[in-house]
Formats: C-alpha cells, structure tokens, sequence
C-alpha cells in the first residue's frame, strides 16, 4: 500500500471524511441525533459533518500526526440528515461513533466526547442532542440502577400501584425537629415516602445530622404505627465526595432505607460513585434533576431530557423526577410518556411520535421508578394513573401539606384517592370519563378526601410546553 | 400481638366486599397473572414471607375456584391476614397484592 501524503492546512470536514451518507451505522455504534442550526452560509452537510468531527477525531486544520493512525476506524460519521419538520434552517444529523471511542463505565468521558467543545462550534448556531443509542455492548460497561424497579417493590412490600411521595415544604427554613413533625405527619398519614428538597443539604437553621435523628426518628415512628415500610429521601447532597459519604453512612447507620442526590449538580462521577455505594450498602437511590432545565428546555440548543434520562438510568438511581404532563413543570405529553419507558423498559422501539429516534436495547439493566411531582393533587389522580401506570412514585407536596387539615390527612387523601382509582381501574372501569365519580363516591366515606377535592377543585396549569415535539421518522 | 393499622395496598379503603374480590381475581385472571395465596398472623413492613395456602393456583380459570381457596384458607387460619397476589412470572413480580381478608373480629 502506498502511504499518503501530508496535506497540510485547512479543508472542509464533509471532505475529510465526516458526512458519509452511504455508512451503515455498526451494531456497536453509539448513535445520536442532533438537531443542528447552521450558521448562514454553511450548508447542512457541512455542519454535521463539522458535529461529527468536532465530537469526534477532528480538529480544525489538518495536523501531520493525522498519519500515523487509521482514521476510518475512529472517526464519527453523519450518515443521514434530514430537515426538521416545520422549522426553517433546522436539521436532523444522524452521527455514529465507534466504540473504541469510549472508555468503559464512563459518562464523564462519554459526555466530554459527545457534548464536550462541539456546542460552542462556531460552523453551528446552535445544536440539540435529541437522542442517543447506547448499544449494548456499551451499556454492558454499566451497572445501571442499585437496584431498580423490582427490587424496591421486593424490599418495600409494595405491590400493584404507584408509590406516594410528597416533598417537605417549606423548601427552606425549618428547625430539623419541626421537619421531622412534617415527615412524620405525612408517612403516618399514609404516604410511602417523604423527601427533601434539592436544596436542603446543611444550612445553618438545620445541619443534617439534626435533621437525619428526627426525620429516621418520625420514619421508624410512622413504620411502627402502620405496619408499612416507609422512607425519607435524605439528601446527601454535598460540597465533596467525603462528605456525600459521610452523611450517606449516617444514614445507613440509622436505618434509612433510602437517601437521594442530585445528580446533575453533584457531577457524572459523583452520582457515579454514589450508585456504586448504595448497591453496596443496600440502600435505595433517589435521583433529583435540579439544573436539568438549563440544558434540557430550549428547542434548539442543549440535550433533550430523554437523553439525560438514559444516562441517569445508566450510571444508576432508583427513582429519577420526570415530567407529570399535568401539573406546574414543562413536559410534552407524548415526550413525557417516552420517557417512561425509556426509564423502566428493557427495549424501547424508535417511535417518532415520542419524540424516541433510536431503538433502545438496555440488555437486562433494572429499571427505575419515574418520579412525578410538582403542582399536582387529588384531581390528577385519573390522569397519573393513566399516564405513569404502576411504575411510577407519584409526590404531592403541596398537595398533601396544603390540606386543609394538615399533613396527615392530606397524605390520607392521596392514598385514598389513589386506591379508588386502581381498584376501579382493575375492575375494568374508565377512569378517565368516569374519574369524578369514582372520587366523588370515595369522598362519602372518606373526609380527608372530600376536604382535599374541595380545596384544588378549581386549580390548572395550562401552558403550553415550550420543548414540544417535532415530528420526524426514526434515524435507523 | 399489637394490632396492624395498614397493610399496603388497598388497606385505605373500606374492606372489600366478596363481589368486590371477584373483581380483582377477574383481572387477575384476564392479565394471565398467577393468583397466589398466602397468610400470616404477623404482617409488617419486612416480613417479606407469608405462609403458602398451597401452591400458587397455575391453572385456575374462574374467579370462583380462586374464591374457594381464600374461604378454605380463612377457614383453616381465622386469625390471619389472607393475601391474594396475582403474579407475574415474567417480572418476577406480583403486579397486584393486597389482604383480601383480615383477622376476625377480635382474634387480632
């Protein structure tokens, strides 16, 4: 074979090698779709072409070393594009990069790769990861969930509904014995769990270790008085990892069955290490999405949620929040509901009307529970069931702390809400047309429930989504 | 023994009728889940392991077969919780579970 020669300065990527519209993407591949906005003047397969390079082995002038590899073998690829629908200078690009591109059980690596320098490329005027293939034999470098869906139910002897959760409010401000009073209130009143905001992590009106001795005080308490298992989301949530382990040993020294993170702002590595340490200790992981908004929420520039969601489901949490489609955060219905499966299914088929480009094969990596919360109450319930199915934890802050007559009988209405609507739809009824009545007729024998119905009857949140979907076919 | 105020799912609403168990032992049925049987005097939050009535019921067709076999269990065991599962094998997971029957009056 004859080497070639060096060509030294700056030539187009499309001409490098980087838009290849006849490549067959390889099962072992890591696909995204990108919804790119060129800047004027560059035309759409060199924009991509740029995406796939940027991402990739390129850089942007030609460098002497570029010969002392095989190229071909490292190189992403765009191998389809395609304009956005309805959009005007928005398109599609189909990227797939090689395996060998990718360090073992690494999000970090994966991301500085994938959505490292590439966003700030000059050539796009703005760029979207909408989704994302891991192939399986990249997922296999995983661990996925501690334990997932089926081992929480194991644990947690909860069986046949979506679990209860509700988020202790003020966000802000209480002493750690009046918080335990609030978490106490709402276990005992009939919810599974309770959780601590995002926010809550140790401030000078409620260290944690003050706050972890009452509120696993109020659990054990609420357990004892019920007979069900019941669990508070402490938060450890830190400035450093010594510290994320210290409060996550505290409270596996107190008994708590659960404890959370938020695993956008803690870092990749961070929920990484923690995952890794809650399977160990047997302690289930809940994961918070604070900061999500900032890269998932504009249309045409950042990551979709969904694939945000696919890494948290792949370096591994329990429960992770997503949107309710029905109360007072962002979601697209139909995005919304792709998620879902993305988070609990073992295959996932590429379904455009989900916003879903990319068949999903998690090779057998567990499951987790998709959090629904904020603004919803008893009203919702029909419209929970319906979209979130069982699977699911289902958080009324608000909605049970606002009640009229505390937190205990708000936590009450919840679950008596809640069990009326599973055992009619079992019976085969629809719950959505006739949800009213089946609340309505729950409300002659249950106060709780009839005071809560009274109180949210009114109350709505329609907006429409501003990260809503275009339609396009799959990318394979 | 201390007396259990709740026990998971359904335990909020008002006991369930004998009509209102053929219901769900209906939906059992029609998902091709398995109705399992099992009791105990000591329900609680981490007794995973209740005591089999039998064999789960594998081929059980009718409501009214798995109805004999919760009243012969709480015949057999008055004092007990009876909790009817329908299971699914293919999860490894009850996808319904809940205490058809509670103690008698008193025994608890």
């Amino acid at each position: 074979m004859t080497n070639k020669a060096y060509e030294p300065g700056v030539k187009l990527y499309s001409e490098l090698g980087y838009y290849d519209p006849d490549y067959r993407p390889a099962d072992t591949d890591v696909l995204c779709c990108f919804r790119v906005t060129p800047q004027p003047g560059v035309p759409p397969h060199e924009a991509a072409a740029a995406v796939a390079a940027e991402s990739s082995t390129g850089t942007w002038t030609v460098v002497w070393s570029d010969l002392l590899t095989d190229l071909e073998k490292y190189r992403a690829r765009c191998y389809h594009l395609e304009e956005v629908p309805g959009q005007e200078n928005q398109y599609f690009a189909f990227v797939a990069y090689p395996l060998d591109l990718f360090e073992e059980g690494s999000l970090p690596n994966l991301t500085s790769s994938i959505v490292g320098n590439v966003f700030g490329f000059k050539a796009v005027r703005a760029l979207r990861l909408e989704d994302m293939r891991i192939p399986p034999v990249y997922v296999k470098t995983f661990q996925g969930p501690p334990h997932g869906i089926q081992v929480e139910r194991d644990k947690l002897n909860k069986y046949g509904r979506p679990l209860l959760g509700c988020t202790i409010k003020p966000k802000l401000g209480l002493s750690a014995k009046n918080y335990g009073r609030m978490v106490y209130e709402a276990l005992a009143g009939g919810l599974d769990f309770t959780k601590d905001d995002e926010n809550i992590n140790s401030q000078p009106f409620m260290r944690w270790r003050d706050r972890y001795l009452f509120v696993m005080e109020a659990v054990k308490k609420a357990e004892a008085e019920t007979g069900e298992a019941k669990g508070h989301y402490l938060n450890v949530t830190a400035p450093t990892m010594e510290e994320i382990y210290e409060r996550a040993e505290f409270a596996k020294e107190l008994g708590s069955r659960i404890i959370m993170v938020d695993f956008l702002t803690v870092g990749f590595a961070a929920h990484a290490s923690l995952s890794k340490w809650c399977r160990k200790n047997g302690i289930l992981l809940h994961l918070h999405r604070a900061m999500h908004a900032v890269i998932d929420r504009q249309k045409n520039h950042g990551i979709h949620w969904r694939v945000l969601a696919k890494w948290a489901r792949l370096v591994g949490g329990d429960h992770v929040h997503n949107g309710t489609v029905v109360g007072k955060l962002e979601a697209d219905r139909q995005a919304t509901i792709g998620v879902n499966d993305l988070l609990r299914e073992n295959f996932i088929p590429a379904d455009p009307t989900r916003g879903i480009f990319f068949d999903q094969d998690w090779a057998s990596l567990p499951g987790m529970f998709p959090v629904a919360s904020g603004g919803i109450h008893v009203w919702h319930m029909p419209d929970l069931v319906t979209i979130f199915g069982d699977d699911a934890v289902l958080q009324f802050g608000g909605g049970t702390l606002g009640h009229p007559w505390g937190n205990r009988a708000g936590a009450t209405a919840n679950r008596v809400a809640l069990e009326a609507i599973i055992q009619a739809r079992n019976e085969g009824r629809n719950i959505i047309a006739e949800g009213r009545q089946i609340l309505e007729r729950a409300a002659r024998w249950s106060p709780e429930l009839r005071v809560a119905m009274e109180t949210w009857k009114e109350v709505r949140f329609e907006f429409e989504a501003v990260d809503t979907l275009d339609l396009a076919r799959s990318g394979d | 023994m201390k007396t259990i105020t709740r026990t998971e799912t359904f335990s909020y609403l008002p006991p369930f009728t004998e009509e209102e168990v053929e219901k769900q032992i209906e939906y059992i049925l029609r998902n091709g889940w398995m109705p399992i049987i099992e009791y105990t005097d000591r329900p609680g939050p981490d007794n995973h392991y209740w005591r089999l009535w039998k064999l789960p019921l594998f081929t059980a067709k009718s409501p009214a077969e798995v109805m004999a076999e919760l009243r012969a269990c709480r015949e057999a065991n008055p004092d007990c919780y009876i909790k009817l599962i329908g299971y699914d094998p293919k999860r490894q997971l009850p996808a319904i579970s809940f205490v058809a029957y509670r103690p008698t009056e008193g025994a608890a």
